[in-house]
């Protein structure tokens, strides 16, 4: 029996990894995965069946619980967003080399046009550098359906599979059938006798077991010459021949309906289904290739020689090279190529206002970063070049007016390891602001560097006890950061705590200044519950 | 039917709501439903839009083309006009006229009046006003559904069950006044369609 729900895709994904007997679920919060982690955690099932689904400390830790998991017959899932995969890079693409036990699939959900990411960084270029089978849904039923998918893919070949979602897939609700039935999960089990050296990556076992994950390789595209998911779909006008993968599947079929006179591939499943794509390219003139992010399937097909049958597609400039692409982009894409094609023609459209601004997002009322930056900024007045090393959240948003606050934004974590970095080079004074939850991600062990060498230099974590940014999870350090800092090996009488409220905008001065003049290392821990989860606490009271 | 709908506001103006609720409505309707959705940094106070598209055949694209929309609904007058491209040639704005001035070079509301009028199909009202005489200042999105919903081919009391669904676990009396508000703004629209 099914019976249909209106899911976004991450739902739709994890709604399917629980009915295909889900055993764990890992993440850390990350804009558009995150809502994958908080639906497993509001499941029944969940509860039921005691799946575990507690936030990790970053996308590394997470990994590694999940492949624990695996190790243990189990299956589980692991969700994070594009750059979280560089966070988790070592774990992962090492499990190709362990290899799964339990059903693994490791979600990876890009961010096409930056609408809340610092790059646009295409994950399935991770998945070929593993040599592991790659997944990357149409649609949410697709998401749904390829998780139990997934999971027999990966214990049938006993390797992690990498599903690629994007924003427009993450972030986007449609109807889906689903199972009412859950299937059971797995029983605790081990590795396979055969595959017992796997998972000891010592070189005299990686020597061997890369030379077996080469050899195997080809099984795995043959899997995906005959997965459900992939298909050669035959069309009249050989003109052209269509490689479509993912989402950009809908915006193809948005502008020809099922009325597509030329034959394509769509592809959902890697390696690249060698046979379709070689039988497509054989009867054509040319091709065109339409993928969301990175031209990664074009780059594959036609190498910089570009030589034999014709590659069109984003290298080419037919299809833009940045940003995610939309219905239009494709649609002018086919009548760059096909100027007469009349369902590529181009629509009436309304000219742009002219009165419009942009509304650029800004720091909630109320925020207790905004007094951090108050203070800050008052304090930095006093010195000639005062830099502030920022990192990853809400406070990002310092960067902007009022405040002009920040110098620097790259990564998790980076505001404290480059302050120290600025600060070895003579830098003061050298300030590194950092939120609670990236701290625990990436900043503790950068903090262990500079309290090593006693930097002169003042990091100051803004503490709002959660993951603002994306929505409110459970922050990590809640209750233990001064703890943290001083287990690390910080100098108690410089960790010091403050409310960052309106009515200590001098004391916060006063507290900033002194660590700034102190010469070595300091932590100032600001602290005031973020103002969204504030209400939401407050309005669950009053129930 | 299909209805190709653009939901605006500024973040935390509560336009997924009206989302939820047009998606329920749909979803008991068995038509075929795509919402795209905006999280993330984009939420905090700038501007968001969400992508409707509900129609009885099967839908493709998550995001509706340029040109293609029948519907702006905004709960804040600018943020009507910013997706004005995306609106077909008989396109219908519904929008709530109270500026949300979290940004200091708004432009002078008698610029985006103009603007708007410039367009002929057009449901300009002070929906907070409405909200606040009918039910209570927090249902003027209610109101704006509302007076979106002669244009959305969906039966007024379909939409309504679907008022009831979402709102359903807060109560009685939050579902009645929700109503209400939705009614007011459904009342005006048919009013202002007329003339």
């Amino acid at each position: 029996m099914k019976t249909k729900q209106l899911l976004l895709g991450d739902e739709a994904l994890a709604l399917g990894a629980l009915k295909a007997g889900l055993s764990g679920a890992y993440a850390y919060p990350g804009t558009p995965s995150t809502e994958i982690l908080e639906f497993v955690q509001g499941n029944p099932l969940t509860k039921e069946r005691n799946i575990h689904s507690h936030w990790s400390s970053n996308e590394k830790t997470a990994v590694e619980e999940a492949l624990g998991m695996s190790f243990c017959g189990k299956r589980a899932i692991v969700s994070m967003k594009h750059v979280g995969m560089n966070v988790a890079a070592d774990c992962f693409v090492n499990s190709g080399m362990t290899g799964a036990n339990g059903g693994l699939l490791v979600i990876a959900a890009d961010d096409p046009s930056m609408h809340s990411s610092q790059n646009e960084q295409d994950s399935r270029f991770y998945g070929a550098f593993a040599f592991l089978p790659i997944l990357e849904p149409s649609s949410q039923q697709e998401c749904y359906d390829m998780a139990r998918y997934g999971f027999e893919l990966s214990e049938k070949y006993s390797l992690p599979v990498l599903t690629r979602l994007v924003t427009r897939l993450s972030h986007s609700r449609a109807v889906v059938e689903v199972d009412e039935e859950a299937l059971p999960q797995n029983k605790l089990s081990y590795p396979k006798k055969e595959n017992e050296k796997n998972w000891v990556l010592m070189p005299v076992n990686s020597k061997r077991r890369y030379v077996q994950l080469l050899k195997d390789f080809p099984q795995l595209i043959e899997e995906s010459e005959k997965s459900p998911f992939n298909a050669y779909i035959d069309g009249a006008d050989k003109k052209l021949g269509i490689i479509v993968s993912g989402l950009a599947y809908n915006y193809f079929k948005e502008v020809f309906g099922d009325k597509c006179p030329f034959p394509y591939v769509k592809v959902s499943q890697y390696p690249l289904p060698e046979k379709l794509i070689k039988k497509l390219a054989d009867e054509v003139d040319a091709l065109f290739v339409i993928e969301e992010g990175q031209p990664f399937i074009e780059e594959r097909i036609r190498g910089f020689l570009n030589r034999g049958v014709k590659v069109y597609g984003k290298l080419s400039g037919q299809l833009p090279r940045t940003g995610e692409l939309t219905p239009d982009s494709v649609r002018e894409g086919f009548r760059t190529l096909c100027p007469n094609l009349e369902a590529a023609a181009e629509t009436a459209i309304k000219g742009a206002s002219t009165v419009t601004v942009p509304r650029p997002p800004a720091l909630c009322q109320g925020c207790g970063h905004r007094d951090v930056y108050h203070a800050l900024n008052d304090v930095l007045k006093e010195y000639e070049n005062p830099k502030v090393f920022g990192d990853i959240g809400c406070y990002t948003l310092g960067y902007l007016a009022p405040f002009n606050a920040i110098d620097t934004c790259v990564d998790m974590g980076a505001s404290i390891t480059m302050a120290k970095g600025a600060a070895d080079a003579g830098q003061h004074p050298s300030v590194a602001i950092i939120g609670d939850s990236t701290f625990t991600h990436s900043g503790m062990t950068g903090l262990l560097d500079a309290i090593n060498e006693n930097t002169p230099m003042l990091v100051i974590i803004s503490d709002n006890l959660t993951t603002g940014m994306t929505g409110g999870q459970d922050s990590q350090g809640t209750g233990k950061l001064e703890d943290i800092c001083r287990g690390l090996g910080a100098d108690p009488a410089h960790v010091r705590t403050i409310d960052s409220l309106p009515k200590n905008h001098d004391d916060m001065m006063k507290m900033f200044r002194e660590e700034i003049e102190y010469k070595g290392l300091s932590v100032v821990v600001s602290r005031r519950e973020c103002i969204q989860t504030a209400r939401r606490h407050a309005s669950a009271k009053k129930k | 039917m299909k209805t190709d709908i653009i939901l605006a506001g500024v973040g935390g103006q509560g336009i997924l709501s009206i989302a939820t609720i047009l998606g329920a409505a749909a979803l008991k309707e068995n038509l075929y439903i795509k919402q795209a959705e905006v999280h993330g940094m984009s939420q905090r106070g700038g501007d968001v839009q969400s992508n409707l598209r509900i129609s009885s055949e099967p839908i493709a694209s998550d995001l509706i083309p340029l040109g293609k929309a029948d519907l702006i609904v905004s709960l804040e007058p600018m943020e009507a006009l910013r997706y004005l491209p995306y609106l077909s040639e008989e396109g219908w704005i519904v929008t709530n006229t109270v500026p949300f001035v979290n940004i200091n070079n708004y432009p002078d509301m008698e610029e985006v009046k103009k603007e708007m009028h410039t367009h002929k199909n057009v449901v300009a009202y002070d929906m907070e006003a409405v909200a606040k005489e009918v039910a209570s200042p927090r249902t003027s999105n209610m109101v704006l559904l509302g007076a979106a919903s002669p244009f959305i081919e969906i039966e007024s009391d379909k939409i309504e069950d679907g008022i009831r669904t979402v709102f359903g676990a807060k109560g009685e009396n939050i579902v009645e006044m929700n109503i209400k508000a939705y009614r007011a703004g459904r009342e005006l629209a048919e009013k202002s369609a007329k003339k």
